[in-house]
């Protein structure tokens, strides 16, 4: 229970006792705030959980009630050699993407929170940029760009098209926390005998990584069920969630259900990771 | 790494024997774009000394802390630390080591680690490093936290591992960034007594910033009063105190009275003036500049004594003010008396409450105020 709505309760319980005539105080908004928020989980979750209930399901059409459990469509998606590979590009591409993305993010970030230079604003809008960039301009620019450049399409224009947007993940955070990193931190190490280069890998570093690995983390996601910018720059290769929408055209099988539930999955666990990481940020001195 | 090593803090210190300065300021100046927030400063800070840097915000007391340290560069100008020109050379080069005000120890080290960091930086041996962190923390009085980190502490104890990490690199200079401001009352007062010790015990010039005046007089074997860039004053406490140069010092260290009078008379051992009202008045020899015109009286309020009548014979030489008691403010050690004189000013009396049954005062009395020319300083502004 959160500090605020423990005292919430106090309050609750303590003033009827102290001012018996007045009504305990009412929840802001009534009963129709709850009400909203619920039908808004509702929404957003009900279709995810579904999802996951049907690749449980026993039988090969989506209906309800659900007949029977079993876990075949799983076992189905271990053996089924397009899921398995489209399953490995999609992590190679997301590993690739986010080492890639950390290493320009962090620089990125640092020169933007401990350097001055013309044009700093800019540089900085320029890299948040492709974050809000709809995917469908990032992918049509991008294409155009690999065939004006004469490269062909593979898994490296992928990487190279995730990245953009990886960055600005990696940089958001690493800005944030470097903001949060009292400049004295540095001076101290400085003034106890560190060179800059010592200062920064035992201290500036250690108390960044954190973030950086926070960020990777959700790079990695965002590129592992990234479609749209996927789809434009994908030669023969097909990620996983490419190649769940070219099964769609097939309807809706038990085992892209089962497919479904492992995205979420990895996805759910990445965020969660993430979140865990970011909250790790409290300073003492 | 070796020569860094051989540069910094040598353990046996050959200028404290040959008597130069620990650290000489001369003629530094600061611009920030346009602002000059260091305006020439020269100073010599003597070996072991306490010196203070006592100024409001802004005085630029804590950028000549920072360009001692290394963190900003003078303008121009220059700084000797233990006789060396100081020039550019960055913070991990100089043999100084710095108390920060918010303290600034690494949150992700623990105590031990953050004490041994400046150790390890200079290559000291393992089981030396282990030893003297114990040490260290044993002279804060800090022990048995050595595997706590920062956060796990509270301000006090965060502020003594801050002091055993500076000290226990053995520098010859010790800076103090406001280290104090932020603990209660009462643990500062404990901790001011502390700091005075420590510098006695490890002989470190320690320079240490403050706006708080009662600080720098309960600790500094020197201040230097600082306003706008420039030092006022340097001086004993008891030289700031009982004989400030100017308005300004007078009127930041202590509580002062201060009267607009006219100089009347002035030969080689005392000054005649003229208090609007109230007739003439007779002070002390300025410690400089030659008295004339119009000029500011300041007498400090518990220099000051209350006399119900006075026979003349009694006092010989002593200056009296007939004034009328307007307030009576009784604050525990003491009581302040405020009379507004014949010529409409305020003058403010401090008497310590000795004993109980002592002749006692009440507003609309006419007491005679009195006080010794030796306590009235005349101030140039």
């Amino acid at each position: 229970m959160t500090a605020r709505s423990a005292g919430a309760l106090m309050a609750e319980t303590v003033a009827p006792a102290a001012l018996p005539l007045r009504p305990a105080t009412r929840k802001r908004g009534g009963p129709w705030l709850g009400i909203a928020s619920a039908i808004v989980y509702l929404f957003l979750y009900v279709p995810l959980f579904v999802v996951v209930l049907y690749s449980f399901s026993a039988t090969k059409v989506n209906a309800w009630p659900i007949q029977g459990y079993t876990l075949d469509w799983y076992r189905e998606l271990m053996v089924d050699d397009d899921i398995q590979e489209s399953a490995r590009l999609s992590v190679t591409v997301g590993l690739i993407a986010a080492a890639v993305a950390v290493v320009l993010g962090t620089l990125a970030a640092f020169a933007l929170d401990r350097s001055t230079f013309p044009g700093k604003p800019a540089f900085r809008f320029f890299v948040v940029m492709p974050i809000v960039l709809p995917g469908i301009v990032t992918g049509v620019a991008m294409l155009s760009f690999f065939s004006m450049l004469g490269w062909p399409l593979s898994k490296w224009t992928i990487i190279v098209g995730h990245a953009t947007f990886c960055i600005t993940l990696i940089l958001n955070n690493v800005v944030a926390r470097l903001g949060q990193l009292p400049r004295s931190l540095d001076e101290a190490s400085a003034d106890l005998g560190a060179p800059p280069g010592r200062t920064f890998w035992r201290v500036t570093f250690p108390l960044v990584r954190p973030a950086i690995l926070a960020g990777a983390i959700l790079a990695f996601t965002l590129s592992f069920d990234e479609v749209i910018v996927t789809f434009f720059l994908t030669g023969r290769d097909k990620t996983l969630p490419l190649l769940i929408w070219g099964r769609l055209r097939q309807g809706i099988s038990p085992e892209i259900n089962a497919a479904a539930t492992v995205i979420i999955v990895v996805s759910l666990a990445g965020v969660l990771l993430s979140n865990r990481l970011s909250k790790q940020t409290t300073f003492g001195g | 790494m070796q020569t860094v090593q051989n540069e910094r803090k040598p353990e046996i210190d050959p200028a404290r024997a040959s008597g130069i300065p620990s650290i000489v300021l001369s003629d530094v100046f600061k611009f920030f774009g346009d602002v000059a927030a260091v305006n020439g400063i020269s100073l010599d800070v003597r070996q072991g000394e306490f010196l203070t840097l006592l100024g409001p915000s802004g005085c630029g007391k804590t950028t000549t802390l920072r360009m001692i340290g290394g963190f900003e560069l003078p303008s121009a100008g220059e700084i000797l630390i233990e006789g060396q020109v100081m020039g550019d050379r960055p913070p991990y080069r100089r043999p100084v080591n710095t108390v920060f005000q918010n303290y600034a120890l690494f949150p992700h080290m623990t105590v031990a680690q953050n004490v041994s960091y400046g150790l390890e930086m200079s290559g000291v041996p393992k089981m030396e490093r282990k030893q003297r962190v114990a040490d260290a923390l044993a002279m804060v009085r800090l022990p048995q936290v050595e595997g706590r980190k920062p956060a796990a502490l509270s301000g006090g104890q965060q502020q003594r591992v801050a002091l055993a990490r500076a000290l226990v690199n053995r520098p010859s200079v010790l800076l103090l960034d406001e280290p104090l401001g932020a603990l209660d009352l009462k643990l500062r007062k404990a901790m001011q007594l502390e700091l005075k010790q420590l510098n006695r015990e490890v002989g470190a010039t320690f320079v240490y910033v403050t706006h708080d005046q009662e600080e720098a007089l309960t600790m500094s074997d020197r201040i230097a009063v600082m306003s706008e860039g420039r030092i006022l004053q340097l001086g004993t406490p008891g030289e700031i105190y009982e004989r400030p140069r100017t308005r300004f010092v007078a009127d930041f260290i202590g509580q002062t009275n201060f009267l607009e009078v006219d100089v009347v008379a002035a030969d080689g051992t005392a000054i005649a003036v003229d208090l609007p009202g109230s007739g003439s008045l007779h002070t002390r020899i300025p410690d400089a500049g030659q008295p004339q015109g119009r000029m500011t009286l300041a007498v400090r309020p518990e220099k000051i004594s209350l006399r119900k009548d006075v026979p003349e014979s009694e006092m010989p030489g002593m200056n009296e003010l007939s004034g009328r008691l307007e307030e009576v403010v009784y604050v525990g050690t003491h009581t302040q008396y405020l009379l507004r004189l014949p010529g409409g000013q305020i003058i403010t009396v401090q008497r310590q409450n000795r004993a109980v049954g002592e002749s006692e005062y009440f507003v609309g009395e006419t007491p005679t105020v009195v006080f010794s020319p030796l306590s009235a300083a005349l101030l140039a502004d």
